[in-house]
């Protein structure tokens, strides 16, 4: 329903609004920047949330429990408590600001532009991708593990060639999870400012302050087709349930 | 106690480094919500003034907050659940489109699905102006992972024999849906419940496109206080957020590992 109304929104300038997310410098900046972004903040909670995500499932330790539910808190925060967040770690008067201030004389801030806000999109990825990481890690079958041992296997290439592999459809699918909700996340950004040159942002100016309504509809559209695909690209090599996560 | 090698160590580290990053600045805005002044620090003293003054300039967003949550929840569960049945019953190629249609929520940011509604409906000036309208694209948003979870459910338990059994025995279909079906298909409805409750009421992207001055709800109160007022204030604001989202959360998780369970 909202998709034919979007089609027909559009419709001022017929499909040249389309192009001209290729063709307007401006526009093209702003998608390129948004797909970068969000690549590398899917890279880094895959990294992260693996490291963390397979310790936590394999060692048992005191205050294990109490540690998992803790990351898992901020799966159920909105953007906007994100964006807060991370003004809190690296606004004017965050933790960062305040300890760099002190060791070394100099206020670091960091929160009002592109590094502030993928710091807030790996704070909203990484619960979601170490719990699904977790899950794939307990199905894992450990005996492959010790044959590939009992071969002689190191630790290192046990990781790279049992490992990594039997957990690759979970990988690429919380990545895909990640990426899309990375390029669509509009509350974070808008806390932190609203001048960043990010695709939903800019949907969102056009729409407010120049009352674009074609270009809004066209860029949302564009928008909603790239993370609809890296789903559905992820789906097709994963396997089912790549759209589980909220 | 076996010795544990210095990579254990390091993966250690590291895990308790990714989860101080996501818990600190909780308990920094915790700490900010209850204290006199956050320039000056813990030291200035604790206080529940800022509290009082969230909830004296809006309170009005918490409360609409729970009776769009619930609104939602009450549309999801009549829409939802036979739209569940309707899928588990006719497993086809249509089917399957209709589940991919499903995942779009997720897919399609919330921001593109806001512009479409204004866009169709925003010339309906009453509407446009009513709290129902955050209301529809709330239940857009949640009715997939309604649907979602109840289906999960359906397809487990073996749905067609249960009912052949009941239909044999003379049952009719209104005996068959609330004596048979409801039943077994509970804990899908409780953990699709529960999500939708706590999507709902975190839902900022959507409702900030949709709302008016009139129709905030606590998201978008969240961001207006953080734009405009002084960080305690931002902050004692989150602080009741947590106190409401948390307990859903931790529900939450709770149903779903019995749904899991459930599912054997």
């Amino acid at each position: 329903m909202a998709r034919l109304v979007q089609v027909g929104g559009s419709g001022k300038d017929g499909f040249a609004t389309y192009f001209a997310i290729v063709t307007n410098a401006q526009y093209f900046r702003s998608l390129v920047s948004t797909v970068a972004l969000s690549l590398g903040v899917t890279i880094a909670t895959l990294v992260l949330a693996l490291v963390s995500g397979i310790f936590l499932q394999r060692n048992r330790f005191a205050g294990r429990g109490m540690l998992i539910s803790l990351m898992t808190l901020p799966l159920a925060f909105p953007g906007v408590v994100v964006g807060f967040m991370v003004i809190l770690l690296a606004g004017r008067q965050g933790l960062i600001g305040d300890a760099s201030s002190r060791l070394f004389d100099e206020k670091i801030v960091f929160a009002y532009g592109m590094a502030g806000l993928f710091m807030g999109y790996l704070y909203f990825s990484i619960p979601r991708v170490i719990l699904t990481i977790m899950a794939s890690v307990e199905k894992l079958d450990p005996a492959l593990e010790e044959a590939a041992r009992s071969l002689g296997a190191s630790t290192w290439q046990v990781t790279r060639d049992v490992i990594l592999p039997a957990l690759a459809p979970a990988i690429i699918s919380s990545g895909a999870i990640c990426f899309a909700t990375s390029m669509g996340a509009f509350g974070t950004a808008f806390t932190l400012a609203t001048q960043i040159n990010v695709l939903p942002l800019t949907i969102y100016n056009e729409f407010t302050n120049y009352a674009n309504l074609a270009m809004a509809a066209s860029l949302s559209i564009v928008l909603g087709l790239i993370t609809w695909a890296a789903l559905a690209l992820a789906r097709s090599f994963a396997g089912a349930g790549v759209a589980a996560a909220g | 106690m076996k010795r544990r090698p210095f990579r254990y160590w390091l993966q250690l580290a590291l895990t308790l480094l990714v989860c101080a990053f996501l818990v600190v600045p909780v308990v920094m805005s915790i700490l900010a919500g209850v204290t006199q002044n956050y320039f000056i620090g813990v030291k200035s003293g604790l206080t529940l003034r800022w509290v009082v003054e969230v909830w004296t300039l809006y309170s009005e967003t918490i409360w609409r907050s729970i009776y769009v949550a619930l609104a939602t929840l009450a549309v999801t569960l009549v829409l939802g659940i036979p739209a569940a049945y309707a899928l588990a019953r006719a497993q086809s190629r249509w089917t399957r489109w209709i589940e991919e249609l499903l995942t779009l929520p997720i897919a399609v940011p919330g921001l593109a699905t806001a512009l479409g509604l204004i866009l169709l409906y925003g010339g309906w000036r009453d509407f446009r102006a009513s709290w129902l309208f955050i209301l529809v694209g709330h239940v857009l948003f949640t009715l997939p992972f309604m649907v979602r979870s109840v289906l999960a459910v359906m397809l487990a338990v073996d749905l067609r024999t249960l009912e052949e059994a009941a239909a044999s025995l003379g049952a009719s279909f209104r005996d068959r849906f609330f004596g048979v079906i409801l039943p077994n298909v509970r804990p899908g409805i409780l953990a699709g419940s529960l999500m939708v409750v706590t999507l709902s009421m975190g839902e900022f992207n959507m409702t900030w496109m949709l709302h008016t001055p009139l129709t905030k709800t606590l998201p978008v109160g969240l961001a207006d206080s953080y734009a405009s007022m002084r960080l305690e204030i931002g902050s004692a604001y989150t602080l009741i957020f947590l106190f409401m989202i948390v307990p859903l959360l931790v529900a939450m998780q709770w149903a779903a590992a019995r749904m899991e369970r459930s599912k054997g």
